[in-house]
């Protein structure tokens, strides 16, 4: 912990009491200080006492305050711009194996509203979560990648455990429709096969690496639409296989004999458009993701749909 | 998400409704704003998406191909879709394909006078493909249901603005969708009850 987190954790205790106390950072600072390089109290503990011991000054409750630094607290499925400061109350739903020094742990925190993954830096010196338990977080920040948000914990977050159960929300939405279009990109495609890439080749090209050695992948950018609204759906390599019944071998052969990928999306459009599909899957940006699909043939109840007709 | 320009919604709609939705429009005087056919139950649709037998299609065009194809609904009323050089897909489509066959159809409604004066309207077609019957019978199912929820909106006694421009535009009674909604129902009972 170095002086200036101290720093940045005393103006934002500073500025919590700002109105109802007359405080300086420096006496903030000075009593942070105390705990953590005298006493060698966690950082996280020595904030929540320091808090704790104003609160009582002003006559105040924990809730009165907010979260930190006013930040806003807010349910995972909210979390919708990046760089933002929020607090969350969230379970650690999985870890997963950090790829990197400079991580300390990365995973999936998870409340009601759905899921969201994590990342907290080595360099931050947080102490650890365990897998399956509940923790308030105070002044986390979000990320965005493609469409997809994070959060990061950070050197000025607080970590509380909560004996608490949260029930994790499935943010998987259910759309269904008929698939009017299939977007460019779709079909037999080529990948960057640079490590954590995986962006999509353009004309042998990726637009972070340059010039690769594509690896072949199937996927499909499609549209559902119910009459009434637009989802627009990604199908991954299985998820095309499934639904097309080509596999990538068969792609693979397909575009060989014909020297041209593009006759793979031509095959899957002969096949896939214009009919029904329910998916069901987690959202990425403005996309479905498509993990579950299914074709949905002739309609379940006419007669419910006559009885209305002939009613009005 | 709100900074990606939103894909035109698809509507459903039986082809007696289609062809009397002579009124068209746009939103705002850029070149590229898009054009809405106003259907007479009183919404906007930019865009459709039918599925009926193919019954027939023919080279219209003079100097170049232009494939026009009929699509016919359950109720017999055909839909008009033509596809020329700057609908290749479509145009290779309907080239090939052998009527009649079940055709889904997605398209943007194109209007246009004829010399006497009247109003056609047609399909200008982004992609036609061929599906089955179980697929072509969900299709009239939910363009009945569509269809009967506009003209439930139509008959609201707080019209939306789509509403009260068919209402000014059009003096056309909306009681002929409903029919074609329900006969299109019935056929759909009627095939099932001989396949039973």
């Amino acid at each position: 912990m170095t002086e200036t987190d101290l720093r940045t954790h005393a103006e934002e205790i500073h500025e919590q009491f700002s109105d109802r106390l007359d405080l300086t950072v420096d006496e903030v600072h000075e009593r942070l200080d105390t705990l953590v390089n005298e006493y060698k109290v966690p950082t996280s503990e020595a904030r929540r006492s320091v808090v704790n011991t104003y609160l009582d000054e002003a006559g105040m409750d924990r809730d009165e305050l907010g979260g930190s630094g006013g930040n806003e607290r807010k349910p995972v499925a909210d979390v919708d711009k990046p760089e933002e400061w929020i607090d969350i109350t969230a379970k650690v739903v999985e870890l997963w194996e950090p790829r990197s020094d400079a991580v300390a742990q990365v995973g999936l925190l998870g409340d009601e509203t759905g899921t969201i993954k994590f990342t907290k830096w080595s360099k931050s010196d947080l102490p650890t979560l365990e897998e399956g338990e509940v923790y308030d977080l105070r002044n986390v920040v979000t990320d965005e990648y493609q469409g997809r948000f994070s959060m990061k914990l950070n050197r000025t977050t607080t970590i509380e455990h909560l004996d608490e159960e949260i029930e994790v929300g499935d943010d998987a939405v259910e759309v269904a429709g008929a698939l009017v279009d299939i977007q460019s990109g779709s079909g037999l495609i080529k990948r960057c096969p640079e490590e954590d890439c995986t962006r999509v080749l353009q004309n042998g090209r990726c637009s972070e690496h340059g010039e690769v050695e594509g690896e072949f992948d199937l996927r499909i950018k499609g549209v559902i639409d119910d009459g009434e609204d637009v989802h627009e759906v990604i199908f991954d390599r299985e998820a095309t296989e499934e639904l097309t019944g080509i596999t990538l071998e068969n792609a693979q052969e397909m575009a060989m004999d014909a020297l041209d990928t593009s006759v793979v999306a031509d095959a899957m459009h002969e096949r896939i458009l214009g009919r029904y599909y329910r998916v069901v899957g987690p959202t990425l940006g403005r996309y479905v993701l498509a993990n579950e699909v299914e074709q949905q043939g002739a309609p379940a109840d006419p007669e419910a749909v006559l009885i209305k007709a002939r009613s009005i | 998400m709100s900074s990606t320009p939103t894909r035109e919604v698809a509507r459903r709609v039986f082809a007696r409704e289609f062809n009397d939705a002579t009124y068209t429009f746009k939103e705002s005087d850029d070149d590229r704003a898009p054009v809405y056919a106003l259907l007479p139950t009183g919404q906007r649709a930019n865009r459709v998406f039918v599925v009926g037998t193919l019954t027939e299609t023919e080279d219209v065009g003079e100097d170049s191909e232009y494939w026009q194809g009929r699509v016919v609904d359950p109720n017999g009323d055909t839909f008009f879709t033509y596809a020329g050089q700057y609908q290749p897909d479509a145009a290779s489509m309907l080239r090939e394909l052998e009527p009649p066959e079940y055709v889904p159809v997605v398209g943007k409604p194109r209007t246009y006078e004829t010399d006497d004066g009247d109003v056609n309207v047609s399909i200008r077609p982004e992609s036609i493909s061929t599906v089955d019957e179980a697929t072509r019978d969900r299709w009239v199912a939910e363009t009945a249901e569509r269809t009967i929820e506009r003209i439930r909106a139509f008959q609201d006694d707080s019209p939306d603005e789509y509403v009260q421009m068919a209402h000014e535009e059009y003096d056309l009674p909306v009681e002929n969708y409903r029919r074609a909604a329900v006969s299109a129902l019935e056929n759909l009972q009627e095939a099932e009850a001989s396949a039973d």
